[in-house]
């Protein structure tokens, strides 16, 4: 029986994926071709960083702050799979970024903004020194440069190995978001993807002038597993999704990814004069 | 969760408390007439507060977990009674319900006029039920921001007592944006034009305590815990097994010490010998003086200094380790 082999030869790995969502056989280029979601039924597939940046963003006009700002062991910590700095390093190695975070100036439709992304895959997009810092950073630079900010979410929460530290990264990033509303006339808006728990939920991303959210996300404070032990009883149905949220009041829209760079460009003319000036050069 | 019932102490008193059944054993026979036991008294009592100290001088930050979670230690409520004077509770959100997980009420203070904002545990196992155990709903973050707003209104210190295993997880909580409100009262207590004193009385359980935690000077108390996540809930996921909370404990830095180092606290309120549940009244007295330090530091601050500092620690906290 040698077609199996053939078979594998044929169609090369990595050049199909199964959906989760509708359990479809897609082709990748496809999937590449809708900013990674399924052409079949909509679903959004994670995005990290880059990627991320790379399709909300004007081509090329990308220009990364603080690239090299980095986690740090201060600590020691050591878990049960070994110490974190290591760790970290190879988390780094391999995604080719300084950690959970990617700041940076950018246009939309020509409007100058500055935008950040978490980035789920690198330690489950956990807050740290580093996260806490270029958000931060963002917001300031936002408010120094008078533009407006675009923070992507995607985080299971404030990263444990750098302890309370972590902690208080929901204070300084609360903090930056009150003094850029209270002292610029320019938006923030927050982006919720695919899962925002935990203390990222409960920090910046819940502060947003505006609130959108990709469909389908994961989105709250306390994550289903934890919540299903402390009550015992199944979740709902569509429990902390995105439509759920935008059903209790918690965001302002729900923005499929092809859709995102318009709506934030629409937005954006509608809040700022000056953004319709630039948007027409 | 190892938790230790009342009566019989935790593992590591023990000791201690043998040498307390002791003593009181010495002053019944004494007290009866049968013999003078004053010098045996004494001499046991000795006995006693060396092996305290002894076995308090080198406490594991889980045993100190087990501490601030005694089931006698000193609630808020304890304080409020010990250290202030005219308390007046205040109730509700306006918008939903009064949550009695988190206290709120305006109060007397060696002469100060002030909000206090706490974490309500609950003494008896009604109270308990009613309060989630000290995990507040969305509802008490609101009630929280509400009277402080009300307190920046009328020029009053706020002072916040942090002692929660966290926020609520529930599916209320989750639907009524537990996660908002955590989020508005941090956002909102950062630009507060009153002087706002915090301090840690047993459990700093995450976002749950930052929700009323984010003020111009963080006290703990020496047998306080303040982490990001409970050592159970980090073991379960790092060590992926709740067995290894004391190992969890230990890595996430989370005594007062630690946080001194690392500069998330200000300053320690010590506590009597053997933990503050064995003496309240000495606890509340060390605590009323290091509020009243702070309070005493930041009254006449002009308001602007003030909440450039607080912003400032905030935005700077751990910057140091990181550079």
């Amino acid at each position: 029986m040698a077609w199996p082999f053939r078979r594998k030869r044929d169609m090369p790995e990595g050049l199909w994926k199964v959906c989760p969502g509708c359990e479809k056989y897609i082709y990748k280029q496809q999937i590449e071709e809708a900013l990674q979601c399924c052409p079949e039924c909509g679903e959004h597939f994670p995005l990290s960083g880059y990627p991320r940046i790379d399709v909300t963003v004007d081509a090329g006009s990308f220009e990364e702050l603080a690239a090299n700002l980095e986690g740090r062991d201060v600590l020691g910590f050591v878990d049960g799979k070994g110490p974190y700095g290591p760790k970290l390093e190879k988390t780094r190695k391999r995604s080719r970024s300084s950690d959970a975070c990617v700041i940076g100036r950018a246009r939309i439709h020509g409007i100058r903004v500055i935008v950040g992304a978490l980035d789920f895959s690198f330690m489950g997009g956990s807050m740290g020194y580093a996260v806490g810092e270029k958000v931060a950073l963002a917001l300031e630079t936002a408010l120094d440069e008078g533009l407006a900010c675009i923070l992507f979410s995607a985080s299971g929460g404030a990263r444990m190995h750098e302890g309370a530290l972590s902690l208080m990264q929901m204070g300084k990033t609360s903090a930056a978001v009150k003094r850029f509303k209270e002292r610029g006339r320019w938006p923030y808006i927050s982006v919720l993807t695919h899962p925002t728990t935990g203390g990222v939920t409960a920090s910046f991303s819940a502060l947003g002038d505006i609130i959108i959210a990709e469909p389908g996300a994961l989105i709250g404070f306390a994550g289903p597993r934890v919540i299903k032990q402390t009550i015992r009883q199944d979740l709902p149905d569509g429990f902390q999704r995105s439509e759920f949220l935008l059903e209790k009041g918690f965001v302002d829209k729900i923005v499929p990814r092809a859709e995102l760079c318009d709506m934030l460009a629409d937005l954006l003319t509608l809040l700022l004069p000056s953004a319709r000036v630039e948007a027409r050069q | 969760m190892a938790r230790s019932k009342g009566g019989s102490g935790l593992p590591f008193e023990k000791p201690i408390l043998a040498v307390l059944e002791e003593v009181a054993s010495l002053r019944r026979n004494h007290d009866s007439g049968k013999a003078d036991l004053t010098i045996e008294i004494r001499e046991a009592e000795e006995r006693a507060e060396a092996l305290t100290r002894e076995i308090f001088a080198r406490l594991s930050p889980w045993e100190r977990v087990q501490l601030a979670r005694h089931p006698n230690r000193p609630y808020a409520a304890d304080y409020l009674e010990l250290m202030c004077d005219d308390v007046v509770e205040l109730h509700g959100d306006r918008g939903f319900a009064d949550d009695p997980a988190i206290l709120t009420a305006l109060a007397r203070i060696s002469g100060f006029r002030v909000m206090i904002v706490a974490h309500r545990k609950g003494r008896d196992v009604k109270e308990k039920m009613a309060c989630r155990f000290g995990m507040p709903n969305p509802e008490g973050y609101r009630k929280a921001m509400l009277k402080m707003r009300m307190a920046e209104r009328f020029g009053l210190p706020i002072i916040c007592l942090i002692d929660t295993p966290g926020a609520y997880p529930g599916i209320g909580a989750e639907e009524r944006g537990q996660a908002w409100a955590i989020a508005e009262n941090i956002q909102d207590m950062s630009t507060l034009r009153v002087p706002i004193v915090v301090a840690v009385i047993g459990e700093g359980g995450s976002g749950g305590a930052l929700g009323i935690g984010v003020g111009d000077r963080v006290l703990m108390m020496e047998n306080a815990y303040y982490s990001v996540i409970t050592p159970e809930g980090c073991a379960a996921i790092l060590w992926k097994s709740a067995e290894q909370a004391a190992e969890a404990a230990k890595q996430l830095r989370i005594t007062a010490g630690d946080l001194v180092g690392l500069g998330i606290v200000d300053d320690v309120v010590t506590e009597p010998s053997g933990g503050a549940h064995r003496n309240p009244v000495h606890a509340a007295t060390s605590l009323k003086q290091a509020l009243m330090r702070a309070l005493r530091e930041l009254t006449g601050v002009p308001t602007d200094v003030l909440l450039e500092h607080r912003y400032r620690k905030f935005r700077e906290m751990g910057s140091h380790l990181y550079s």
